[in-house]
């Protein structure tokens, strides 16, 4: 990908490659998942390409494919280097590979780097606008220093076990001793700050608010849920078993996130950074899988996954268009672009989590884990509070655009962009009612 | 079958109408839509009524344990009825108000009705969440586009509301679903569930919110005047007539018989509430000088009534409350018939600037006196039958001490209903004619039509109420065999 820059000047060739590209895995992935793999690499069980990471990592690619097919165009007005740009999110899906199917911290560690590596790149790349140079120094300079973080409680880790692979630091359920601990909640927060839970969220809005609208579409989705996936694996694998002497901590995290994320978001006046907060409360919600951590947890991620970065994907992909990021620039679009604004209707609806769309499943699965866990009922309350607050700031959008009335923004799209679009809120809406289609993948694959 | 056409007739009509051009088109596509509704759950009540016909059941999701399971009962026969029933008529009378982007009304109407036929007949908790929240999106967007000038406050206020309540009611359902022994959605393993008090207490609290806010119970119905003030008359009607029947339906078939322990522990607690919620919204509606508010306001009142027939439970209570739903959906759609055309024809609710319209419209002041004289239950009309057995069922109440202070609490409101009513009719019909109202003209035929329907539904039920009362008899049985309680 990296090189066929090189080869041809045309981007919409380009454009073409990296969308085989996205395809042509895809269907390795499936391939794998249904027991006939392509070839076989022994990675030494440094990694584990069990049904958890390769559904993960279906999911991750499916969701680029339908964020090439919506958003790859735009990517063109960025800059000229397209192709760089579609490389780098290819390391990224790289990474996201390793991070969904790690069975070492060093794996760990090389995926987290691969992501976050392309990803201060993409953030700055809009060179001659001074907020995305800004939000790239911001995320450069915060990213190194979690990483850090992580490194040093790897290490920790690796002085108090002895090994770097999961299973031998499950081992051993004896007390905690205070260097595993350190490891611990050092690994916890440098997790926590690559999915912006609070109080490591500070980077968030900045940053999506600083980067290309195109590349915050991707930053808040795939790369964020592949971090809730890194985080769940490790610390199921490693530390599942001491599970009750952090959840509450997480727990508290988790209510933290909602909070924040939550009563940021009704304050904002532009929809883009709206949209950060409600990636900040969104991962809230994620949360709940952690803290629940229970065969609907591990259920629920996958499906959360897919339904928040679906969603998301979408409503970026109409915001793109939209010259005017704030409330108001939404106003009237009913009227004049029946199609985008009933999409965007049902993207919103799914973020807010109403049935009948992939995002009330998605929220179903958490709450229900955590219910199932039984020690966390007020950590329930509380997110169904949120819940309801989401609704506000999601609904502005909706009333903005059917029942005021605004001075309409030229706002060009094309036939077959609309037919994408449909087409994905459709998708959604199956989702919403057969989650079992996805979900069911987990447990046998066809 | 019969279950499953009653979802999916108005669903797809309903997806066909936002296609379709013209204003006359889909208009007559919903009509025709509903009608064919009608049909089919008048069918379903006499002819195709055999249990294999009434019910339905599939295979939705199976690792969740949760089954698309449709059912007709009793109660479901009467409610779906109502909502087959309500929707020709309030097509029939709003025929001539014209609306924006007709096509999108019509379609979204329609989605409410699948949706409500839905919350009737669904025999799994996760498909009746479904459907509870299906009923709600449209109707949403109908207020929020069609309606008054506050519309978007004000709807917004009613969305968030009952959406705050339905999440409660999500963690309800959750938690009773991880008790189940074999994790089911169903509503017969909800039956089967035995918990223990203390935590039937809480979950009680968190279902009853959220259906006494749909009902609306006092505390909880500050959002509903000036939902139904702002609303387009069409969906008010909706509202009034069928949604707010789904809170009472739900306390009835999701509430009180899955946690009968925590029922009869707080039943006097919901019963002061529901008391004082009818003192209060009566004496507000005689206060009242639109037209609009103070039918909302008697609505309060009377499901306020009904609520408290629940909760002081008797055979003779309960079955009121089944029959009263239906009559009061009934009766309220004709007032609101007449408050459209009045405000059609005037541009003003205000009952202080209207006065002697009998002088020139006879025709619609006798056939509002009788569904006004209906919503105030005088014998003979079909709420009579209703308040009748809900007054009897109260006052026998062996569950309540108090029964007999509910009893005469609850009398007090009706005569304040009547003052309210009357004096409307006596201010907004007889007197003098003044400049606004000097112009009136009679009701045109379509609107004459729906509200003598109405009134043939408020007479033959109100003298003949034996259909009905076989009709409830056995769900109100097994509903208070669930309860572990029956009145000799």
């Amino acid at each position: 990908m990296m090189f066929s820059g090189i080869l041809s000047k045309s981007n919409i060739l380009i454009r073409n490659i990296a969308t085989a590209g996205v395809l042509v895995l895809l269907a390795g992935i499936v391939m794998d998942m249904s027991g006939n793999p392509l070839f076989n690499i022994n990675t030494r069980n440094m990694l584990v390409f069990d049904n958890f990471g390769l559904l993960f990592t279906a999911v991750a690619v499916g969701c680029t494919l339908v964020y090439f097919l919506l958003s790859a165009p735009d990517m063109e007005k960025v800059g000229n280097n397209l192709s760089d740009y579609l490389a780098l999110i290819f390391f990224v899906l790289c990474g996201v590979a390793i991070a969904a199917s790690f069975n070492t911290l060093l794996m760990l560690f090389l995926g987290i780097e691969i992501i976050t590596i392309p990803l201060y790149i993409l953030t700055g790349s809009d060179k001659r606008n001074l907020k995305s140079n800004e939000a790239s120094l911001k995320y450069f300079l915060l990213g190194t220093f979690s990483t850090g973080l992580m490194l040093m409680g790897i290490t920790l880790i690796y002085g108090a076990k002895g090994s770097f692979d999961m299973d031998i630091i499950a081992l051993g359920t004896g007390p905690l001793t205070p260097m595993v601990t350190a490891g611990l909640l050092l690994l916890m927060f440098s997790m926590a700050f690559k999915v912006s839970a609070v109080p490591f969220h500070f980077w968030t809005p900045d940053v999506y608010d600083g980067a290309p609208t195109v590349f915050t579409s991707f930053m808040a989705t795939i790369v964020k849920v592949a971090g809730f996936i890194a985080f769940i694996r490790l610390f199921k694998g490693s530390f599942g078993n001491m599970h009750s002497q952090w959840q509450l901590l997480i727990a508290i995290i988790a209510a933290a996130t909602l909070l924040v994320g939550n009563v940021t978001a009704i304050f904002q006046q532009s929809v883009k950074r709206m949209l950060a907060y409600s990636s900040i409360a969104q991962a809230g919600f994620m949360m709940f899988a952690l803290v629940a951590l229970n065969s609907t947890a591990i259920e629920g991620i996958i499906y959360y996954a897919a339904a928040y970065s679906l969603s998301t994907i979408g409503v970026f992909a109409i915001l793109i268009k939209m010259k005017d990021y704030t409330y108001e620039g939404f106003n009237g679009l009913g009227k004049n672009h029946p199609v985008l604004a009933a999409t965007n209707t049902i993207f919103l609806l799914s973020l807010s989590g109403i049935p009948a769309t992939a995002g009330f499943m998605a929220k179903f699965y958490m709450l229900s884990a955590a219910i199932q866990n039984g020690q966390v009922l007020w950590l329930v309350i509380l997110g169904v509070i949120c819940a309801a607050i989401s609704v506000y700031y999601y609904f502005r959008v909706i009333q903005a655009m059917y029942f005021k009335e605004g001075e309409q923004q030229e706002v060009q799209t094309t036939l077959l962009f609309r037919w994408k679009l449909i087409g994905l809120a459709a998708f959604l809406i199956f989702l919403g009612i057969f989650p079992e289609w996805l979900i069911n993948k987990l447990w046998y694959f066809i | 079958m019969i279950p499953v056409l009653l979802i999916l007739i108005p669903l797809l009509s309903g997806f066909i109408s936002f296609f379709m051009k013209g204003e006359s088109a889909a208009k007559t596509w919903s009509l025709f839509s509903v009608i064919i509704t009608l049909i089919i759950s008048i069918l379903g009540l006499t002819i195709l009524n055999s249990p294999a016909q009434l019910m339905a059941d599939a295979e939705w999701q199976p690792l969740l344990g949760s089954r698309f399971t449709v059912k007709l009962d009793g109660m479901g026969q009467l409610l779906c009825l109502l909502t087959a029933i309500s929707f020709p008529l309030i097509f029939i009378a709003t025929w001539f108000t014209r609306y924006d982007k007709p096509n999108n009304f019509y379609a979204l109407m329609l989605l409410t009705q699948a949706g409500l036929m839905g919350v009737f007949l669904a025999q799994d908790a996760l498909l009746f969440y479904f459907f509870w929240e299906l009923a709600l999106i449209p109707t949403y967007f109908l207020c929020s586009r069609w309606g008054g000038e506050k519309r978007i406050p004000v709807t917004f206020k009613f969305f968030i509301y009952t959406f705050v309540g339905s999440l409660m009611m999500l963690v309800g359902i959750l938690y009773l679903y991880y008790q189940t022994p074999d994790h089911s959605f169903s509503i017969d393993a909800f039956y089967r569930l035995n918990i223990p008090y203390a935590q039937q207490s809480w979950v009680f609290w968190l279902f009853f919110i959220a259906f006494a806010v749909k009902m609306p119970v006092f505390p909880f119905h500050t959002w509903q005047p000036d939902a139904y003030e702002q609303s387009p008359t069409a969906t008010t009607m909706v509202l009034s007539g069928i949604m707010v029947k789904m809170g009472v339906f739900a306390v009835l078939r999701w509430l009180v018989p899955v946690l009968p322990m925590a029922a009869w522990a707080w039943g006097d607690t919901v019963a002061m509430l529901a008391v004082i919620g009818m003192i209060y919204a009566s004496l507000v509606a005689i206060r009242q000088d639109d037209l609009k508010r103070l039918v909302a306001y008697s609505s309060i009142a009377h499901i306020g009534l009904m609520c408290l027939a629940i909760f002081v439970p008797s055979q003779a209570g309960i079955q009121g409350v089944m029959i009263q739903m239906f009559a009061h959906g009934v009766n309220i759609i004709g007032l609101w018939i007449v408050v459209e055309l009045i405000e059609r024809q005037f541009k003003t609710r205000k009952i202080s600037e209207l006065g002697g319209i009998a002088q020139k419209a006879p025709m619609l002041t006798l056939l509002l006196v009788i569904v006004a004289l209906a919503n105030v239950s005088l014998p003979l009309t079909n709420a009579f039958v209703g308040e009748f057995l809900m007054f009897t069922g109260i006052f026998t109440s062996t569950a309540s001490k108090y029964h007999m202070i509910f009893t005469a609490v609850a009398g007090i409101s009706i005569i304040l209903s009547a003052i309210y009513t009357l004096n409307m009719i006596q201010r907004v019909f007889y007197g003098n004619t003044n400049t606004v109202t000097s112009e009136t003209r009679d009701i045109r035929f379509n609107e004459s039509l729906a509200l003598v329907i109405i009134i043939g539904l408020i007479l033959s039920f109100g003298v003949y109420p034996k259909p009905m009362l076989e009709l409830t008899q056995s769900v109100t049985d097994s509903i208070l065999t669930k309860m572990a309680f029956k009145h000799p």
